[in-house]
């Protein structure tokens, strides 16, 4: 891990201030979440206290500070996905998943997180599921999107048990 | 200059200024609640709002720069109302608390419910919920009285350079901590308090040892002495409503007996210690190529500062302790033994007008055998408090002197709550350690003053000292950065943690008014100017308590009792 | 030749384009063999077949990706010799995935919502000249080309006809990754003729003068703005885009970078070619990273091109662009949060004056502008300014694209003239609501907006008359809204959103909205179990509700707290009848407010098979077999599994 992030600041030399962001949103895809280490070699790299980096990472809707699931759930939020019925969306997948938004799953398989507007409005509902997108959700059919992946993790599990 | 209109009067404005500078100047009152004198406004709070005829929606008096012609109201039905709102919403998310609480009575919100009147509760609903960090030594963080005013952590960063609260997470859930919500003790908090001063309400508060040392007071076994910092006794009127600047040294020690203390000493008698030990300090090093230049040890936040900051100018510090530390030493060991008490049972008090004391005292390099130099600080706001609750009443009070062996002061160590105190009296000893000869002119102007870093060249026989003085150690990491580089013509450095040195400390009375500080520096001055003994090394007792036990400056029972040493700390920065 | 020279040829002759543009004042003078390869690029002469797929996000979100890889199979198997070339979105989002087939010597043909396995019976057709019928959207018009018979033009259908295509115009028409193409169709001239006969106060004073304003929502003079920053006397002054597009419901941004780059490289280029800034930053949102990917690549294109960096087109002005993705904060849509956002600081807001113009990024001058604003700039420097304000009402000039999804027929984007009537854009263009539902507001402006009732559907947008019924032009998101909508929860939406998204520094925005938020949840709470102080609380909500609103319009310190009010105040004023059924009914007419619910049994329709009290998971509904059952109200926690399950139809909610 050390490693990524000496990477990246290599690629920052002679940082100031205004790489905070790029930096962090760099440091983010490293795990997937910023580690309390990851803050506080950032604060070193750029010569800043590691206060004034941890206030503007959790000030950012993007930042997250613990790890997510292998399929991460973003349900959009925004208004026409809400008057489509997204929140009946977001509902039937917390049923589903069992677990609430912001939160993973205790397996670590999935984590669900609400977003603000995607910016595909035409196609409301629209969850995107680790980058990809399904639109025109119908909260009573959900199970037929998560299966998608329950299959994807059964099999790369029967898969790897050789 | 040009003129404008503020409640139907003509003012006066100049170009560039705010609106609310304007109006202050003018006698008109605005309230505000996150304003800080001499830092850019930030906009936050609104309840400095006024109308302003022809602009929609009213507008912030702290920031909106004047311009000619402007018609303002600031008591319009508009402002008063939205005022009162921005306090209802304020409590509405306040806990119902001020009966137990540390500021009733002194609270800045309080003060404004009932200013503006209000006696409804009409936004009630749900309150944030928060734990209360109680993990530090000397500042307590209450998140639940917090009103986000972001005071705090603009003095703990553009103040003091140190950074170690900011802001956390956004909207209604914003909370003020240390990087990754963690406790204040693990942070790079050094403790100075100045965010106590800063703070309108309750949520951030000093840690308070009064039932510490009401107990031991209680406690029969218990043999409890005080002392007294210099600056406390030109500032604790304050906190029975006296104007600033009033020095009630004695009927303070009166007070003090009358409270049950068996000794009330006097920590300026120590600082007139610490002169003779530091001065000899600096002589050495001067003479033998010692590390310079020499940074006093005195303040305790500066202390931590260097050991996160800077640890690698640890040496540059000089190894003796604080005054308050040296009392306590002597007072557990020579006075203990000339009186045949036994130290173990002797709770030794401190009064002092920094929060940081109360760190220093616990540190574990500051005691013999298991057993701490000084067992509780008191800030002069719990001093104030402590005869308070005993219902002692000054006017009944006769003067009193402080109590021998350690009660005989120069004027010198008096000046140590003054910022450019300690150089003032290091040079005058100095002078006289090297040349054997008195300082002609005692007053040195150049080291006195509120500027952030003061520079002058001394000269003493044949050498030539460069000498600085820094208050607010924001200003230090400048002079530090210089050294580091390589200059080579300073001496000796004073720091003092606080802005306005120890007067405006952050265990003093809430009042950080620019004139209240100058007011108490006054009265400290006015002492230097009026008494007859103003030089340390002339202070009868402390020749005595060499000739009796210590034997000379830096000799070996120095060493073991007057001076500490320093390490580099691990936290979070 | 090889295809590396024909494009090397390509490239130095269109920059020299640009200057032949300069130096000749008028239109440049296209010889034979830049007229032939010019109108190749812009494939108006064809040697084989041309695929044009729209593979923007909102095609993708609809399958477009598979589409794709359903064509490339088919061209292998097929073994056939095509053009595949990716486009960005025309518009019609409820038509995705669109793909456009061109024979040679045939106009181009447009196919709606064809998914991956209409893919091989779709191009056996068209590619045999038998296109299928049912497919078909459209066909672009042209002049030289032969027209397909019985097939309508796409420029006729009522989605298109009334829109007015200026900042929209390359989108689903041109491949976005080449700068040729752009070239081809007339891109960059505007920005050399800039550079080589316009000073910057005449570019300001053309903008200016052809009366455009932002599009961001603020509709301040964009002309006006600019010649602050030019006056402002700095040894650095920046340009910065606005690309956060934070609104929810708007996508216009996004739509035009991602079919249309090199429109909003442009704009930027003039723009801070007018202000004086050698710098220009783009503030894009994280969650476009398609639109990122487009900027760039574009920006490495104009840059090997020279339209960027040093010694621009000889003319002396050097400009960089450098992309800034924002972290997730709708606040930073206000200009000081971005500033501070860029700087890498906490996005929030400080107090101004000083404006940006003069103390803005790094405390230089900055100016900053919507993505629209900019992709309006290059076609008013070449049309000029009179034909920009021949368009729209005498205090909005121009064009608008507005994003329109919701509860209507046709979602997608539509550029019309200021002045275009709502009902035009709900019905005309939009097609109406879907499913026989009735009309009952569109809002407009996002979470600063307002509603707009059925009554004032005739309205004549601009900005003004939008103010003037309590909403605001915003950025351009329409979303619809139909009579299962429940306006009192539309209010509530938003108040939520603007809690989340408020920065916390002020209070009025901070606690203020917090409070609203409580006093519409209060009222959209189920009755059961309450207590009559709370009844009491929620009644007096209401007056609250408008006395915290006046305040946090009057006090906030930025835009977002100072419009937080707006869609409660005006759903409170359209809407007032829903507003009361919730407090003194407890009921929701819309029916959305699912506590507000109550399930009950018909009991003539009822069998007694105890389908729903096996699925109720309260146990709330009892009754004996083969015998009415019925609901037991205070223990129904409004699930709706009962009437799901029912075979019977015997469950009815209201």
């Amino acid at each position: 891990m050390k490693d990524a992030i000496d990477r990246i600041f290599q690629k920052h030399p002679d940082a100031h201030r205004d790489s905070l962001i790029p930096i962090l949103q760099e440091a983010q895809e490293i795990n997937g979440y910023l580690s309390n280490e990851v803050v506080v070699e950032i604060g070193r790299h750029l010569n800043l206290p590691a206060s004034k980096i941890y206030g503007v990472a959790t000030f950012y809707n993007q930042f997250r500070f613990s790890p997510v699931g292998k399929y991460h759930v973003m349900v959009c939020r925004g208004t026409a996905c809400h008057v489509k019925g997204s929140a009946a969306v977001l509902s039937a997948i917390e049923q589903e998943l069992k677990i609430k938004a912001g939160n993973t799953s205790r397996d670590g398989i999935f984590s669900i997180e609400v977003v603000a507007c995607i910016g595909a409005c035409g196609l409301a509902p629209v969850i995107s599921i680790n980058g990809e997108f399904h639109a025109n959700v119908d909260s009573k059919k959900i199970n037929e999107i998560l299966d998608i992946y329950r299959e994807d993790e059964k099999a790369s599990k029967d898969g790897g048990s050789e | 200059m040009f003129e404008i209109e503020a409640n139907k009067r003509i003012i006066d404005a100049e170009p560039g200024e705010t609106i609310l500078s304007a109006l202050n100047r003018a006698g008109i009152k605005v309230p505000t609640l996150c304003h800080m004198d001499g830092l850019n406004p930030s906009g936050a709070c609104r309840i400095c709002v006024v109308e302003i005829e022809g602009m929609r929606g009213l507008v912030p008096s702290c920031s909106f720069p004047v311009q000619e012609g402007m018609k303002i109201e600031t008591n319009s039905p508009r402002a008063i109302r939205a005022r009162k709102t921005i306090i209802e919403l304020l409590l509405a998310n306040h806990p119902d608390d001020c009966l137990y609480c540390v500021r009733n009575g002194n609270c800045q919100l309080q003060d404004l419910a009932e200013e503006y009147g209000i006696r409804e509760r009409r936004y009630a609903g749900k309150k944030n919920v928060y734990h209360l960090d109680n993990t530090s030594p000397s500042i307590i963080r209450d998140q639940a009285k917090c009103i986000l005013c972001g005071k705090c952590v603009r003095v703990c960063e553009e103040v003091q350079n140190i950074a170690a609260i900011d802001f956390v997470g956004r909207g209604s859930k914003t909370v003020i901590a240390p990087a990754f919500e963690e406790s204040l003790n693990v942070s790079s908090c050094i403790n100075c308090g100045q965010c106590i001063l800063a703070c309108p309400t309750g949520a951030l508060r000093e840690k308070s040892y009064l039932k510490e040392v009401v107990d031991a007071l209680l406690d029969p076994e218990k043999y409890v002495v005080i002392q007294h910092a210099p600056a406390v006794s030109v500032s604790i009127a304050e906190e029975f409503g006296l104007k600033p600047g009033k020095d009630i040294d004695d009927l303070m020690v009166a007070a003090f007996k009358r409270l049950g203390f068996k000794k009330v000493f006097d920590t300026s008698f120590t600082a007139d210690l610490t002169i003779m030990e530091e001065g000899s300090e600096l002589v050495s090093r001067v003479t033998n190529g010692g590390t310079l230049p020499m940074m006093t040890s005195c303040s305790p936040g500066w202390i931590k500062y260097v050991e996160q900051f800077y640890p690698e100018m640890i040496d540059n510090l000089s190894t003796c302790k604080s005054p308050q530390q040296m009392l306590g030493a002597v007072i557990k060991s020579y006075f203990a033994q000339k009186e045949g008490i036994d130290p173990k049972n002797i709770f030794s008090v401190s009064v002092m007008p920094c929060t940081a004391k109360k760190f220093e005292c616990a540190r574990p390099e500051m005691g013999r055998n298991n057993i701490a130099d000084i067992d509780a600080v008191l800030s002069t706001r719990e001093a104030a408090r402590l005869i308070k609750m005993h219902g002692i009443d000054f006017d009944s009070l006769t003067p009193e002197l402080p109590d021998m062996p350690f009660g005989e002061r120069s004027t010198a160590g008096k000046l140590f709550g003054a910022t450019g105190g300690v150089m003032e009296a290091a040079i005058r000893s100095a002078h006289f350690l090297i040349t054997g000869k008195e300082l002609s002119t005692l007053k040195i102007e150049d080291v006195r003053g509120l500027e952030g870093i003061k520079e002058a060249k001394v000269k003493i026989g044949d050498l030539v000292l460069g000498v600085a003085v820094v208050n607010g150690v924001g200003n230090a990491a400048k002079l530090l950065d210089e050294i580091k580089a390589g200059r080579k013509d300073l001496h000796f450095i004073e720091v003092m943690t606080c802005p306005g040195g120890c007067v405006a400390g952050g265990g003093q009375p809430l009042n950080t008014d620019k004139d209240a500080i100058k007011a108490r520096l006054g009265a400290l001055y006015n002492i230097d100017q009026t008494e007859t003994l103003r030089t340390s090394h002339n202070n009868k007792q402390v020749q005595e308590l060499y000739k009796d036990f210590l034997g000379k400056p830096l000799g070996e029972k120095s060493h073991e009792l007057l001076h500490t040493h320093y390490a580099k700390r691990d936290v979070l920065l | 030749m090889t295809k590396e020279t024909d494009n090397i040829k390509i490239d130095k002759l269109l920059v020299a384009l640009s200057h032949q543009a300069v130096c000749s004042g008028d239109a440049p003078k296209e010889d034979n063999e830049l007229s032939g390869i010019l109108s190749t690029l812009r494939r108006e002469k064809i040697s084989k077949p041309v695929l044009y797929l729209g593979a923007a996000t909102c095609g993708i979100s609809a399958g477009a990706n598979k589409t794709l890889i359903a064509i490339e199979n088919y061209i292998s198997e097929k073994n056939i010799d095509v053009e595949v070339v990716e486009i960005g979105c025309i518009g019609l989002c409820s038509e995705e995935p669109l793909l456009d087939v061109q024979l040679p010597g045939k106009t181009r043909l447009t196919f709606s919502k064809v998914m991956k396995d209409d893919v091989n019976d779709l191009l056996d057709a068209v590619l045999s000249g038998a296109p299928l019928k049912e497919k078909i959207l459209g066909q672009h018009s042209s002049e030289t080309l032969e027209v397909w018979n019985d097939v309508p033009y796409l420029n006729e259908l009522p989605f298109l006809k009334p829109q007015k295509r200026c900042v929209l115009k390359n989108c689903g028409i041109i491949n976005p990754s080449n700068i040729n193409e752009y070239l081809a169709y007339g891109g960059y001239r505007a920005f050399a003729k800039a550079l080589h006969s316009m000073t910057p106060l005449e570019v300001c004073n053309e903008v200016e003068f052809s009366g455009l304003r932002g599009r961001g929502g603020g509709g301040f003079p964009t002309g006006k703005k600019w010649k602050f920053a030019l006056g402002a006397e700095s040894d650095q002054k920046y340009m910065i885009c606005n690309a956060d597009e934070g609104d929810p419901g708007a996508f216009m941004d996004r739509a035009v970078i991602e079919g249309d780059p090199h429109r909003l490289l442009e704009g930027i280029a003039i723009a801070s070619y007018a202000i004086g800034a050698t710098k220009a930053y783009i503030y894009i949102r994280a969650e476009y990273p398609l639109a990122i990917d487009r900027l760039k690549e574009a920006i490495g294109q104009a840059k090997k091109y020279g339209l960027l960096g040093e010694n621009i087109l000889d003319s002396g002005f050097n400009l960089s662009i450098i992309i800034k993705m924002s972290a997730g904060a709708f606040v930073c849509g206000e200009e000081t949060a971005l500033i501070h956002s860029i700087e890498g600081k906490r996005g929030m807001p400080r107090p101004r004056p000083p404006f940006p113009a003069v103390c803005g990024l790094f405390g230089k001058p900055s100016v900053i502008n919507n993505v629209e604003t900019f992709s309006n700039v290059s076609s008013i420097l070449e049309k000029g300014k009179e034909w920009f304000s021949s368009m729209g009402t005498a205090g909005s000039k121009g064009t608008k694209v507005f994003a329109l999804s919701g509860k209507i027929s046709k979602t997608g984007l539509v550029e019309v003239e200021m002045g275009t009537t709502l009902r035009q854009i709900v019905f005309d263009i939009g097609g109406g609501i879907p499913n026989g539902k009735k009309y009952k507001a569109v809002q407009i402006g996002g979470p600063s907006g307002g509603c707009i009732p059925e009554h004032h559907l005739d309205i004549e947008i601009d900005y003004e008359s939008l103010k003037e019924v309590g909403a605001m032009m915003g950025s351009g998101g329409l979303v619809v809204m139909d009579e299962d909508t429940c306006m009192v929860d539309v209010a509530k939406f938003f108040m939520d959103f603007i809690q989340r998204e408020s920065c916390g520094k002020c209070i009025p925005c901070r606690e203020g909205t917090r409070h609203m938020l409580e006093i519409l949840e209060s009222i959209t709470r189920s009755r059961k179990n309450e207590d009559p102080h709370n009844t009491l609380k929620r009644f007096k909500g209401i007056m609250y509700l408008h006395r915290l609103a006046e305040v946090i319009k009057d006090t906030s310190l930025c835009g977002l707290g100072q419009t937080a009010p707006n869609p409660v105040l005006s759903t409170l004023n359209w809407f007032r009848d829903e507003y009361e059924a919730h407090i003194y009914e407890r009921r929701c007419p819309a029916g959305a407010c699912i506590e507000l619910l109550t399930y009950s049994i018909i009991e003539d329709k009822c069998v007694g098979c105890g389908a729903c009290a096996k699925k109720c998971p309260t146990n709330a509904i009892m009754g004996a077999k083969r015998a009415p059952h019925y609901i037991v109200n205070d223990k129904c926690i409004n699930c709706g599994s009962c009437k799901d399950i029912c075979k019977f139809d015997a469950v009815v909610v209201e």
